[in-house]
C-alpha cells in the first residue's frame, strides 16, 4: 500500500512531499529492520537460556567426574578441575562387575527392541490396514494399557515371572516389554498415511503381505520407527525401577543399578566416582542420538508428536 | 492377450448398489475405454477386473478362465494408477523389478528385462533415481514400464493422464496408442474425458449410474448414439436437445412418441442470405467463442438454448441468427431417452397444421 501511495505522489510531481514520504518510509524500514534484529537477538537469548538449562547440569556432571573428592566439596565450586582425575572412571568401573552390568544392559535393551519390532510392526499394520470384527475395541484395549503405570502391575508380574522361574534372567527383563502400546500407536499413524494405491500396486506385483510390510511399509515409516526405537532404547537403558524389582542378584542387573550402588561405597557420597559412572551410562545414548538426530527431528514433524 | 468377459456383475457397498447387472465382453487385443461421469462405476468395474475390488455377484473371466477367486497378482493383469503409485523408497529400477522379484525371476534375466524396458520408454539414464526426483511425465513412464515389464495379458489404466499438463497429455496419448499397437495386448482404459476416449479407444463403453449406456466404436457412438445420454456425452459441445413440445414447424411421423429431438452443433448451418432446406430455428446470440478455425455460438431460441459450431467461416456479429439443420441430421428420442429409428421428419405444412 505504502509503495503505491508514494508511486502516485511521484506521478503528481510534488517532489518535496515525495521526498518527505520517501524519508519517513526509509525511517520506517530501518525501524522494522532494527525490530527484526532485536527479535532475532531475543530469540537467540531464549535459545541460549534453554541450552543452559539442559547443558549446565550435564557440564556439571562432566566437571565433577574429573575432580578429586575434596574438590567436589569446595565452595564456591570450580568449573574446571585443576588436574583432571581420569582415575574416577576406572574407580567407577571397578566398584562392581561393570562389564557384566554393561552387557546385561546391552542384551536387555536390544532384546526388547527386537521383540518390539517383531510385535508392533505387524500389529500396527493390521490396525492401520485391516477392518476386522472388534478391531476398534482391540485398539482401544491397546491404548488403555498406555495409561497403566508399571508400579501398579509390578507385583503380579513379579509373581508370574517367579512362577515361570524367570527372575534374574535376561528373558524376565525383556518379556514384560516385548510389545509397546505407544509403538503400535505411533506406527499405526505412520502406516495410515501410506496411500492405499501403493499397497494395491504391490498386490498386483504379486507381493505377499509380509513382503508388503517389509519392503514397502517399513521403509516408508523409517523415521517413525527410528524415533520409537530410540525412545524405547533410552527408556530401557535408563530404566531403574523394573530391573531393581525383578532382580535379586547380579546375573541380570543393569548399569543403572550398578551406578546406584557406587553411592553406598564406604558410606560416603563419592560424587566424583558417581558422576563418572553416570557418564559411562549415558555415553552410548549420546552416540546413538548423535547418529540418528536427523531422523528424530523428521519423525517428530512427520507424526505430529511434540 | 486375452478376452475379458464380465457376466451379470454386481457390486454393492453395504446397502448401496454401485453396479446392478453388468454384462460386457472386452475383445482380445482391443483398446477399450470405459468412459462416464464421476461415480458412474467405471473405476469400480476396472478395479473388479484387476481383483482389487471383490465382486458381489456374477463372474469375471479372463481368457476364458473364471478369476473371481484369483488374487490380483495372479490374474496376469498390470495396472497403471492415476497417481502412478510408485514405491517412493525404491529406485526406478527397484520399482520396475519388484514384480519380477516376486515372481522369482533370476537376477540376470531381470536385469535384461529392466534394461530392455527402460530403453523402450526412455528411462535408461534414470534407473538409479528415486521417484521423487522425476518429473510427472517421467513418473508416468516408470508406471508404464513397471506394468509392461511383467508382460501381462491385460493392461489396465485408471485415468493415467489426468495428472499431466495439457501438452504432455497429448504426447502421452499418442505414445499410449503406439504402445498398444506394438504390444497388441488388451488395454482397458478408464477416463472421464470423452475426447481422450474418442481419440484413443477402438471400443468405447459409455457408462452412467452403474449401467452401460452404449458399447461401440467411436464412429458409431458419434453418428449413431443409442440414447440421449450417449448423444449428450460424446461431442464438444454436446448434442443440442430440444423438447418436442417447445418445437414448432416440424412434423414427426413415428410409431411411438417422440419426446426430444437433437442435432449436433456442427451440423447446424447459419443462414446468411442463402435459403437452406431443413429444420429452421432462430434466436438471440448469447455468446460467441472464436477459436480461430472454429467458432461456437450459444443461441437462445424460444425452444431452448443451443450451440452451433462452424468451421472456417467468418464470425457472425449479428445479435440474432437463424440456423438450419438438415432433416436427416435430426435425432429423435423417446420419453425413456432411447433413440428412435425410422422417424420421418418433414416441414409442417402451414395450411394443414392450422397456421402454427
Amino acid at each position: 500500500m505504502k509503495a503505491t501511495k508514494s508511486g502516485l505522489l511521484v506521478e503528481t510531481g510534488d517532489a518535496a512531499l515525495t521526498r518527505g514520504m520517501e524519508g519517513s518510509r526509509g525511517n520506517r524500514i530501518s525501524l522494522i529492520r532494527a525490530g527484526r534484529a532485536a527479535l532475532r537477538v531475543l530469540n537467540w537469548l531464549c535459545m541460549l537460556l534453554l541450552v543452559l538449562v539442559f547443558a549446565l547440569p550435564f557440564g556439571w556432571m562432566i566437571s565433577t567426574s574429573l575432580k578429586t573428592m575434596p574438590e567436589t566439596m569446595i565452595f564456591p565450586p570450580e568449573w574446571i578441575p585443576k588436574q583432571p582425575v581420569w582415575q574416577n572412571y576406572a574407580d567407577a568401573w571397578n566398584t562392581g562387575p561393570f562389564l557384566r552390568y554393561f552387557m546385561n544392559s546391552v542384551i536387555i535393551a536390544i532384546g526388547i527392541l527386537i521383540c518390539q519390532a517383531l510385535t508392533i510392526i505387524p500389529a500396527a499394520y493390521a490396525f492401520a490396514r485391516y477392518q476386522f470384527i472388534g478391531s476398534k475395541l482391540l485398539f482401544s484395549v491397546v491404548m488403555v494399557t498406555l495409561m497403566i503405570p508399571a508400579q501398579l502391575i509390578f507385583l503380579p508380574v513379579y509373581l508370574e515371572l517367579s512362577a515361570l522361574k524367570l527372575l534374574n534372567t535376561h528373558l524376565g527383563l525383556i518379556l514384560p516389554f516385548a510389545s509397546s502400546a505407544f509403538g503400535i500407536f505411533l506406527l499405526r499413524q505412520g502406516f495410515m498415511q501410506v496411500p492405499e494405491e501403493l499397497i494395491e500396486a504391490a498386490r498386483l506385483d504379486q507381493a505377499k503381505e509380509w513382503k508388503i510390510i517389509a519392503k514397502l511399509m517399513v521403509p516408508m515409516v523409517k523415521p517413525v520407527l527410528i524415533t520409537f526405537a530410540l525412545f524405547s532404547f533410552i527408556a530401557h537403558w535408563n530404566d531403574y525401577f523394573w530391573p531393581l524389582v525383578m532382580t535379586t542378584n547380579e546375573t541380570a542387573r543393569t548399569l543403572p543399578l550398578g551406578i546406584a550402588k557406587i553411592r553406598e561405597v564406604e558410606g560416603v557420597a563419592t560424587w566424583n566416582t558417581l558422576m563418572a559412572g553416570n557418564l559411562i551410562l549415558v555415553a552410548p545414548i549420546l552416540v546413538v542420538f548423535f547418529f540418528s538426530q536427523r531422523h528424530i527431528i523428521r519423525a517428530f514433524v512427520y507424526s505430529g508428536v511434540k | 492377450m486375452a478376452t475379458i468377459e464380465l457376466i451379470n456383475i454386481s457390486k454393492k457397498y453395504k446397502d448401496e448398489t454401485i453396479i446392478a447387472d453388468l454384462n460386457l465382453t472386452i475383445k482380445d487385443g482391443s483398446f477399450t475405454v470405459l468412459v462416464g461421469p464421476s461415480g458412474c462405476g467405471k473405476s469400480t468395474t476396472l478395479r473388479m477386473i484387476a481383483g482389487l475390488e471383490q465382486i458381489t455377484g456374477g463372474e469375471i473371466r479372463i481368457d476364458g478362465k473364471r478369476v473371481n477367486e484369483t488374487a490380483p497378482g495372479h490374474r496376469d493383469v498390470a495396472m497403471v494408477f492415476q497417481n502412478y503409485a510408485l514405491y517412493p523408497t525404491m529406485t526406478v529400477r527397484g520399482n520396475i523389478e519388484f514384480g519380477l522379484k516376486n515372481r522369482g525371476i533370476a537376477k540376470r534375466e531381470r536385469d535384461t528385462l529392466v534394461a530392455d524396458i527402460a530403453e523402450i520408454v526412455g528411462l535408461a539414464p534414470l534407473l538409479d533415481r528415486k521417484p521423487q526426483q522425476l518429473s510427472g511425465g517421467q513418473r508416468q513412464r516408470v508406471a508404464l514400464a513397471r506394468a509392461m515389464v511383467k508382460k501381462p495379458k491385460v493392461f489396465i489404466l485408471d485415468e493415467p493422464l489426468s495428472n499431466l499438463d495439457a501438452k504432455l497429455r497429448n504426447q502421452m496419448r499418442t505414445e499410449l496408442i503406439q504402445l498398444h499397437k506394438r504390444l497388441g495386448t488388451t488395454f482397458v482404459y478408464v477416463t472421464h474425458d470423452q475426447v481422450e476416449a474418442m481419440s484413443m479407444g477402438d471400443e468405447i463403453v459409455v457408462m452412467n449410474k452403474g449401467l452401460i449406456q452404449q458399447a461401440d466404436s467411436p464412429m458409431n457412438l458419434y453418428y449413431d448414439p443409442a440414447n440421449l445420454f450417449t448423444a449428450q456425452f460424446i461431442g464438444t459441445p454436446a448434442m443440442n436437445v430440444l423438447d418436442t413440445r417447445d418445437v414448432s414447424g416440424l412434423m414427426l411421423q413415428s410409431e411411438s412418441t417422440v419426446s426430444h429431438i437433437g442435432f449436433r452443433p456442427e451440423r447446424a448451418q447459419i443462414e446468411a442470405g442463402q435459403q437452406l432446406d431443413g429444420f429452421r430455428i432462430s434466436g438471440e446470440v448469447m455468446t460467441r467463442e472464436s477459436l480461430g478455425a472454429e467458432n461456437i455460438y450459444q443461441i437462445k431460441a424460444a425452444s431452448g438454448v443451443f450451440f452451433v459450431k462452424t468451421f472456417l467461416e467468418p464470425l457472425y456479429e449479428a445479435p440474432a441468427l437463424s440456423v438450419v439443420v438438415p432433416y436427416e441430421q435430426l435425432y429423435c428420442f423417446g420419453p425413456d431417452g432411447k433413440r428412435l429409428a425410422g422417424v420421418k421428419v418433414q416441414e409442417r405444412q402451414l395450411a394443414m397444421a392450422g397456421g402454427v
